[in-house]
């Protein structure tokens, strides 16, 4: 270092009252380039105490915020851009979000299979998913940046197919029923329309069908957030790389704990015993399938912790395959009468689905490891069942991601904290994290910056079902566990039927 | 079965509407006639010349050196990025506006009347059942459209036309729709194409040639369309015309597709 700046070492520089020799003063010259391209290439990041104004250089987050974001998945990004897009004021407010692998490696959001429907019974589910659809469809309207490409999200528009076994009938019409008053295109099917539909579904054990027509399909989750983040990034959020672990507040005053807030949060660097504490006014908790986990952790009294948020990692695969003659291009996202489903990506003959297992055959959260058993025992036999073509099939790759499971009634919970005032949580959406993200995030925002819910009402989603122990259950989910046990000697029959052939 | 003819009996341009986005295309002079003896069991076509058009700039007309310079600047200072984004704004507001359902007259009128002042405000023409000509847009309001009011609409020749996704919505209720011409619409993507499933009992001619936005994820929701005789395809951004060609076929028995051939003669079979 010493070198680069021209100067030996130790050595002073004495002045020569005669103008320098030529073959010298190219000699300078040289070093003068020399120690100016060192300076310029030691503006590394760390290195340095002046950066050129717009690079960020220092990894640390700023010490003060307004809001902090815990999670940079979909839901923290669009918590994050309706912050920014519903300020009164420009610049208004700092907003950092705080993710802590950059990488996405074990993220829910770009391992989902990236389906959205509107087929649930819940009204809230089914306006959430209308929103993110509307979303969705005006998507270059809200996260457009000017002088950049326009956002591509790949949407397919082919609809969702849900198979229901006779004694499951009922409640599908009901369903069907109070989504049709929610205003979503759905068409009941009986199984002679689903063959004449779709002749390549075996309609044995199907009563009834619903078929969504409109905004239901499957997009690229990836796209969604690389344009939420690059649309709230040019609008001012700053990101950092950390980890949020405790959170620090003030003692409270005495028996009353009305005053209690959240005063700072510590964000650990990556790699690091270092942290930051970033005084920040609201917190966000959009950490997804960690959100449990990061109020647990955290160095709040006991009595504020009152009741546990329910939310834990489970995991899920998607396993993808190849079959040559399965069906075409009008082949819907189908959720059959098993749990097990499947959907058609691309056009050259690939699918890709799976099944949630039931409660006691839970697989173990610690790692991503796909157990490929699970493929060949049980999600194969039951789509081979119901789509014929897939007894020959060819299996390709698969991954495994988590659901951030809401174990009390696993629906989303979104709200603020019953007693800390600054505390907002937006997770536990078990499986429809990446449909809600959007709807969640506006909600989350208008609750910030107004105070009250205005465009969507998910007041029944709060906190308060959890207190008072009520849970909201969801009657369409790909997680039919009734259905898992119905199926024993059916299975083994087809099990050996594809062991001798 | 009456004859569908589309861009009428004579071989002329249909008048620009001001508030156009792009320019426009000439109409595609296809004549789909049933053969001569009664009721038709084939359909036969007649193209005649389609005129090349570069459909990669849909930019506005104005968009002069003016406009170019103003992006140029953008990159530079904040007030241009600001005012650009303002004129992007302003653009979408009107293309909304232009969009806009007729309430009034479907609630008076009845949907076909509405779907039919919708078409021709936006600059495409209309047809009607028992009508000989088609309506061309005239830039004023038409007050023979009310007359027509217990005729259901039969043609809709939307070519070109700025026609978005909440446009459609006064579309997608006409019972008796029969052909339907979306060539070359700017803001017609895969979402506006899943709007259209309800005109799946009567449509019997579709054309999506030449949409900029339209992608085979799209195409993909045509399957509702059982009546569907006569589709086109062609100059579509694909990435596998050849295949989706195949699968479309597949999917449509009974209709003639066109556009999306395969480059290089199909190999003999035997090979792999």
């Amino acid at each position: 270092m010493q070198r680069a700046l021209g100067c030996p070492r130790g050595a002073p520089q004495t002045h020569h009252p005669l103008p320098r020799p030529p073959s010298e003063l190219g000699l300078s010259l040289r070093r003068l380039g020399q120690t100016l391209q060192d300076q310029l290439s030691a503006l590394g990041p760390g290195t340095g105490s002046w950066v050129p104004p717009g690079a960020t250089r220092d990894p640390r987050p700023p010490e003060e915020a307004d809001v902090v974001v815990v999670g940079g998945g979909v839901v923290g990004w669009s918590v994050a851009y309706w912050l920014k897009a519903l300020e009164a004021r420009r610049h208004g407010m700092r907003v950092l979000v705080v993710e802590r692998d950059p990488t996405y490696s074990q993220a829910s959001t770009v391992l989902s299979a990236g389906g959205i429907r509107q087929q649930f019974s819940l009204p809230e589910n089914i306006r959430m998913s209308r929103f993110s659809a509307s979303f969705l469809r005006n998507i270059n309207e809200h996260l457009g940046v000017l002088n950049e490409p326009p956002v591509d999200i790949q949407f397919q528009p082919s609809g969702y197919l849900f198979l229901a076994s006779p004694q499951d009938a009922d409640g599908l019409e009901a369903t069907v029923k109070v989504q049709r008053e929610e205003g979503v295109q759905v068409m009941l099917l009986s199984p002679t329309q689903l063959k004449e539909k779709f002749p390549w579904i075996d309609t044995e054990d199907v009563a009834v069908a619903s078929y969504g027509l409109e905004d239901e399909g499957w997009f690229d989750p990836w796209t969604l957030l690389t344009a939420l983040r690059r649309k709230a990034m040019s609008l001012g959020v700053l990101s950092c790389a950390g980890e949020v672990r405790a959170e620090d507040m003030m003692p409270p005053q005495g028996p009353d704990l009305l005053s209690a807030r959240i005063k700072r949060v510590h964000v650990y660097m990556q790699d690091s015993l270092e942290y930051q504490p970033v005084t920040c006014a609201i917190v966000v908790n959009a950490a997804g399938a960690w959100a449990g986990e990061l109020l647990e952790a955290a160095g709040l009294p006991e009595a504020l912790c009152q009741p546990p948020l329910p939310i834990k990692p489970r995991k899920r695969y998607v396993f993808s395959w190849h079959c040559h003659d399965g069906p075409g291009l009008s082949c819907p996202f189908l959720i059959d009468t098993t749990g097990a489903y499947f959907r058609r990506e691309g056009i050259g003959g690939n699918y890709l689905g799976g099944m949630s297992p039931p409660e006691e055959e839970e697989p173990d959260p610690s790692d991503l490891s796909v157990d490929h058993n699970y493929f060949q025992e049980q999600v194969w036999p039951r789509l081979a069942r119901r789509v014929p073509a897939f007894s020959s099939l060819r299996p390709g790759s698969s991954w495994a991601g988590y659901y951030d499971h809401n174990s009390f009634d696993r629906n989303g919970v979104v709200g603020p904290h019953p007693r800390l005032p600054n505390l907002f949580v937006a997770a536990g959406f078990s499986g429809h994290g990446l449909q809600h993200g959007p709807a969640a995030g506006r909600a989350v925002a208008e609750l910030v910056l107004k105070g009250q819910y205005e465009t969507l009402d998910l007041s029944r989603l709060g906190w308060r079902r959890l207190v008072q122990g009520e849970p909201l259950m969801e009657a369409l989910h790909e997680e039919q566990e009734a259905q898992h046990k119905v199926f024993g000697k059916g299975l083994l029959g087809v099990v050996t039927a594809l062991g001798k052939s | 079965m009456e004859p569908v003819t589309w861009g009428g009996a004579q071989s002329q341009c249909i008048p620009v509407h001001p508030n156009a986005l792009c320019a426009p295309p000439f109409p595609p002079h296809v004549e789909v006639a049933a053969p001569p003896g009664g009721v038709a069991s084939r359909w036969r076509l007649r193209h005649t010349t389609w005129l090349a058009h570069d459909t990669s700039n849909m930019a506005a007309p104005r968009a002069g050196l003016a406009h170019r310079l103003l992006q140029g600047l953008s990159r530079w200072f904040y007030d241009a990025e600001a005012a650009l984004d303002w004129a992007q704004r302003l653009r979408r507001v009107r293309l909304h506006r232009m969009n806009a359902t007729h309430v009034y007259l479907r609630d008076i009128y009845g949907p076909n009347v509405a779907a039919a002042a919708l078409t021709l405000s936006l600059g495409g023409s209309v047809r009607f059942e028992g009508q000989e000509q088609w309506l061309r847009p005239q830039g004023r309001w038409q007050p023979q459209l009310l007359q027509l009011r217990s005729a259901p609409v039969r043609g809709l020749d939307l070519s070109a036309c700025p026609i978005t996704y909440s446009g459609l919505e006064s579309l997608a209720s006409l019972p008796r729709l029969a052909l339907l011409d979306l060539s070359a619409c700017p803001h017609v993507d895969d979402w506006a194409l899943a709007r259209l499933h309800a005109l799946g009992p009567s449509l019997r001619a579709l054309s999506l040639s030449r949409c900029p936005r339209v992608t085979e994820r799209g195409l993909a929701t045509l399957h509702h369309f059982r009546e569907l005789r006569y589709l086109d395809v062609s100059g579509l951004a694909v990435p596998n015309p050849g295949l989706l060609r195949i699968l479309l076929e597949e999917m449509l028995p009974g209709c003639h597709i066109v556009g999306m051939e395969l480059e290089s003669p199909p190999s003999p079979a035997g090979t792999t």
